[in-house]
């Protein structure tokens, strides 16, 4: 069958929404990303969760949200502070659009170990 | 002081032409381009349209003495040229907001583009664009959910949502169809869609496809760890029929519906919508017929005034054209009339469309569906011009793939999410379009392959219905 050769076997993956099909993120790439959140002006915050309830709607916070936070570093810090303090739960960071009542940006950034 | 009843035919332009009246915020107002017959003066046809969509007949009758006419007469309180268009001209007419019922956009469209488009001292006659006063809009139930509402439901931030439609676009069974569904949906969509002119035909009837449907949404999710849904298209001969099959949807748990507001009547609509707001389902709207309608540039509607309705209506995602695809629709008014479905104040910008500023208040937003002949080599330009709060929907762009459904759509996300993370990281999309997408296909067989099947395909005609600018 010269015509199947040719085709793939597309395996279903299991993907966290927005960037789930992108390859993870290199470090300078997670700072554009937290670039682009303060330049917009909202606010970053943090959440984690057990893998086993990652379609919930609500994650945890991590601290509270960092309203009016402009400090790339300081967004860095704690998304690794999370992430140390919950090294089997996924982490994602979000910049929340108080205008809109929504999440402008919202991708994960470290997967559950 | 009293009128005396004086019997024949007098000029309308004594009674409903107004240069001087200044319109009052309450007053809906409209922008119609006027082709007139040779011969008649500019004021006298201008008056004519301003007459016959609102109080006037063509003769003088007595029984207009019971009543203050001047209250409730439409007025043309505007003449202005064409930009580069000798024969017509735009008259601007104010209409008291009593002439209108609360809430009913029918009965706006009954007053508004009635009999006057047959008009006979008339050759042409275009609704470009309406005010719909803050008075009026408060009374419109608007979108059943809006755009803040749908992306919570959905669980889908910081991109526009990726769909697309079921093809062939009939003759599938149902359970064939549900396959199709589930492949797209696996591969990394968040929307599967009806075709339009799916509804209940012989080879597959509704209940059947909304079950099957159901199940490859419900698995799909499972399987992906995210949420999906696929627009069940509930457009039906009757509203009966048409809630029945809504509220089928609603006990499979399905979280979107479908109807098509054109041919489906703006009552039906009106009335579907309401049931999304009361039953928690997002409500997809589709167009057909619309270009019917809106396509000749001097006569019929046009479809920022078709959106607009819509938004009043109630629907949470329209269909706006797509600019770079198979269909009809330049950029500037494309723009223009997205605008007026996801803002909440445009002002008046003759250089996308908008002939008035226009205030939506507290009105939700509804998503602009681009959909028809695109393509991932076309995601940059999507991205760009529709920005996060769209759908963008590819058919033939998904099944279209040698490896599948569930290959064309993996490769679209990656296209998608490529440009997204590109243009946040301050990339010009559009200008680097070709390294983004080549980029993102060093990681992604699916896309590499969809590049090259899709290299060459481009829908470069001229625009038919142009704006009107020197």
């Amino acid at each position: 069958m010269p015509f199947m050769s040719t085709v793939g076997d597309y395996q279903t993956v299991a993907t966290l929404e927005t960037f789930g099909f992108l390859p993870p993120f290199s470090q300078d790439e997670i700072y554009d990303q937290i670039a682009y959140i303060i330049a917009q002006g909202w606010s970053p915050l943090v959440e984690h969760v057990h893998p086993s309830r990652s379609m919930a709607t609500y994650w945890s916070f991590w601290k509270l949200p960092f309203f009016g936070e402009k400090d790339l570093g300081v967004i860095v810090s704690e998304l690794e502070a999370c992430h140390r303090a919950y090294p089997d739960h996924h982490v994602r960071l979000v910049g929340y659009d108080a205008y809109t009542q929504s999440q402008g940006s919202c991708f994960v950034v470290f997967e559950a170990r | 002081m009293s009128k005396k009843f004086d019997a024949g035919v007098k000029e309308y332009r004594d009674t409903y032409w107004t240069p001087d009246y200044v319109p009052l915020d309450t007053d809906l107002l409209a922008c119609f381009k006027v082709t007139g017959q040779e011969g008649v003066p500019r004021e006298e046809v201008a008056a004519a349209v301003a007459a016959e969509s609102s109080t006037g007949t063509w003769s003088a009758v007595w029984s207009e003495l019971l009543t203050d006419l001047d209250f409730y007469k439409g007025r043309c309180y505007r003449i202005e040229d064409v930009p580069g268009d000798k024969e017509s001209f735009y008259a601007f007419i104010a209409y008291p907001l009593d002439l209108f019922e609360e809430g009913s956009i029918t009965n706006v469209l009954t007053s508004l583009v009635g009999n006057v488009f047959g008009f006979k001292a008339l050759r042409h006659l275009r609704l470009e664009d309406i005010r719909f006063p803050m008075a009026f809009i408060k009374t419109c139930p608007g979108p059943p959910n809006g755009i803040c509402v749908e992306r919570d439901r959905m669980n889908k931030y910081g991109r526009p949502l990726l769909g697309c439609t079921i093809k062939p676009k009939l003759g599938l069974s149902g359970k064939n169809y549900g396959r199709v569904v589930y492949e797209c949906l696996r591969g990394g969509l968040d929307f599967t869609k009806d075709d339009e002119n799916i509804n209940s035909q012989p080879f597959q009837r509704w209940q059947n496809r909304f079950e099957f449907v159901a199940e490859a949404v419900q698995l799909a999710q499972e399987e992906t760890g995210e949420k999906k849904g696929h627009y069940l298209n509930c457009t039906a001969a009757t509203p009966e029929e048409m809630y029945e099959r809504a509220e089928f949807a609603k006990e499979l748990g399905q979280p979107i519906i479908m109807h098509d507001y054109i041919t489906g009547g703006f009552t039906a609509n009106t009335g579907l919508s309401k049931w999304c707001r009361k039953n928690g389902m997002l409500l997809h709207i589709h167009r057909a017929m619309h270009a019917v309608i809106d396509r000749h540039p001097k006569h019929g509607i046009h479809f920022r005034v078709l959106a607009k309705c819509l938004r009043l209506s109630g629907g949470d995602q329209l269909h706006t054209g797509t600019v770079v695809g198979k269909l009809e629709g330049d950029r500037q008014t494309t723009l223009g009339f997205i605008d007026q479905l996801r803002e909440s104040f445009i002002p008046e910008d003759r250089s996308r469309g908008n002939f008035f500023d226009q205030d939506w208040g507290s009105m939700p937003g509804v998503f602009a569906v681009a959909s028809g002949g695109i393509h991932v080599w076309h995601m940059p330009a999507l991205v760009a011009i529709f920005g996060d709060d769209s759908v963008l929907q590819f058919g033939g762009g998904t099944h279209g793939h040698p490896w599948g459904s569930a290959a064309g759509a993996a490769a679209n996300r990656v296209a998608l999410e490529a440009c997204v993370k590109a243009r946040n990281a301050g990339r010009e999309i559009e200008k680097e379009s070709r390294d983004i997408l080549l980029e993102a296909a060093k990681h992604s067989p699916e896309l590499a392959i969809a590049l090259e099947t899709w290299k060459e395909i481009k829908f470069e005609f001229d625009t038919v219905d142009k704006l009107d600018v020197n």
